[in-house]
This record gives C-alpha cells, structure tokens and sequence, in this order.
C-alpha cells in the first residue's frame, strides 16, 4: 500500500511517502489514521488534529472508506488553492 | 469541450480569451457569452510576502479539477471550459488560477464560472506555503469561507 502526504503533514512527517502493508484489522481509512498514529509523538500530533483530508485513488473520501492494500491512499490538510 | 491544464508557466489571459472564443466559427457564432476570473497572488500590507509556494497531489489535482468542469458542463448549458492552476514558486503580484467558460448566454457562463472557482478552493488539491520577507514562513490555513461558499452550491443553482 503506498500512503502519500502532503502540505504541512509532508513537511512535520518528514516523508512524502510511505510504503506498507494494510495493517491487520485495519479496514477504513479513518483506522489507518487512527493507526499512523501509533507511530511515535510527531505522527499523533501531525495526524491527530482532527484535520485531516483522505484520498483513495486520488478521490476525496470520507473516514469510513474501505481500503486495500492495492489502494493508493493520500492524506492532506485542508486544501489551499485558487 | 473542457481544457484543464496545472503548470509552472504563466498564462496569457488574451489567449485563453481567444481559445475560448473558439477558432472554429461555427461553434463560435453560438458564444454568447464569456466569463472569466483569475486569481493572483496578494501580498500582506502587515507582513510582506517574498513568495508563496503551491505545492499540489499530481494526478489527483487534475482529475479534481476535471470532476469539477464535468459538474458545472452537468448543471449549466456550457460551451466551453478551460482551467489552469499554476504551481511552484510565485511572487506577489503574479497569477496562479484562470477559470474561463463561454456559453450562449451570461448566466450560464457567470454561474459556471464562479462554481468552479468555490469547489476548486475546497476540493483541488493544492496547498499554499509563504515565504515572508523577515525570514518567516508558513502554511496557509483552508478559510471557513471558503468552506461556506463551496457548500451554498449544494442541491440549488
């Protein structure tokens, strides 16, 4: 599965990307954020602010969206364009 | 037709004009109308901008902006519509978003145009970051605003 962030979550997470497996019991999006966050201290305060944005192959979706690990998932602050 | 383009290059607002008023005539004679905005980088009277950096999701930033164009084509009789978004390093003063639509009639061309601009704020993903002058910067926060004219757009025209 391959976990992409951007904005401010790219720069406080150091990453951009991150490849992994589907963690087990894992089955929404909304659980893998939860379960980012058991990663360390700046994964729960870059991931934890109840401001998150998710993309499933590159589609807006909300916290309850099944994922797999074939899925190409985003996460992303509030967008900021125009 | 719908024309989405996300470059590091400026645009010529004259030429888009021209693209939309069509160069093939017989489609051309039924523009009544055309509508434009853009959108430029402000500076900050209280804390000069050096530049402002808009990062964005490649890929998905073009497939938004699509969905988008394909709503307004849905809801109002548009003839044509071309959007750009530029990224990158931009400095005040310079343009960063083109939406134009042309249809037979304003109303058409008005609506459609300002619906574009309302989702593209809440849905396409970029993200502004400044560079202050003093050395400071920062990410821009999403504007409850933003939020709110993007939602007014639901269920009505």
């Amino acid at each position: 599965m391959k976990v992409l962030f951007f904005g401010s979550l790219r720069e406080q997470l150091g990453i951009g990307e991150l490849n992994t497996a589907l963690p087990d019991g894992i089955d929404t999006i909304g659980e893998l954020l939860a379960n980012l966050q058991t990663q360390g201290d700046e994964w729960k305060l870059a991931l934890g602010t109840g401001n998150v944005l998710f993309a499933v192959n590159q589609d807006m979706v909300d916290e309850n969206t099944i994922i797999s690990d074939s899925d190409e998932i985003a996460l992303f602050p509030p967008v900021t364009g125009g | 037709m719908i024309s989405i383009s996300v470059q590091e290059k400026d645009f010529d607002v004259g030429e888009e004009y021209r693209q939309l008023q069509s160069d093939d005539t017989s489609i051309g004679a039924n523009i009544g109308g055309i509508a434009i905005f853009t959108g430029q980088v402000r500076d900050l009277a209280d804390n000069p901008l050096k530049f402002m950096c808009l990062e964005h999701y490649p890929g998905m930033t073009e497939k938004s902006l699509q969905q988008t164009a394909e709503q307004a084509e849905e809801r109002w009789p548009t003839i044509d519509i071309r959007i750009i978004h530029r990224i990158g390093d931009l400095t005040p003063g310079e343009q960063i978003v083109f939406v134009g639509v042309s249809s037979a009639h304003r109303d058409a061309a008005f609506s459609a145009c300002e619906f574009i601009m309302d989702i593209l704020k809440t849905s396409a993903p970029f993200w502004k970051k400044e560079q202050h002058v003093d050395g400071a910067s920062g990410w821009v926060d999403a504007k409850d605003v933003d939020q709110q004219r993007a939602e007014r757009w639901q269920g009505s025209e």
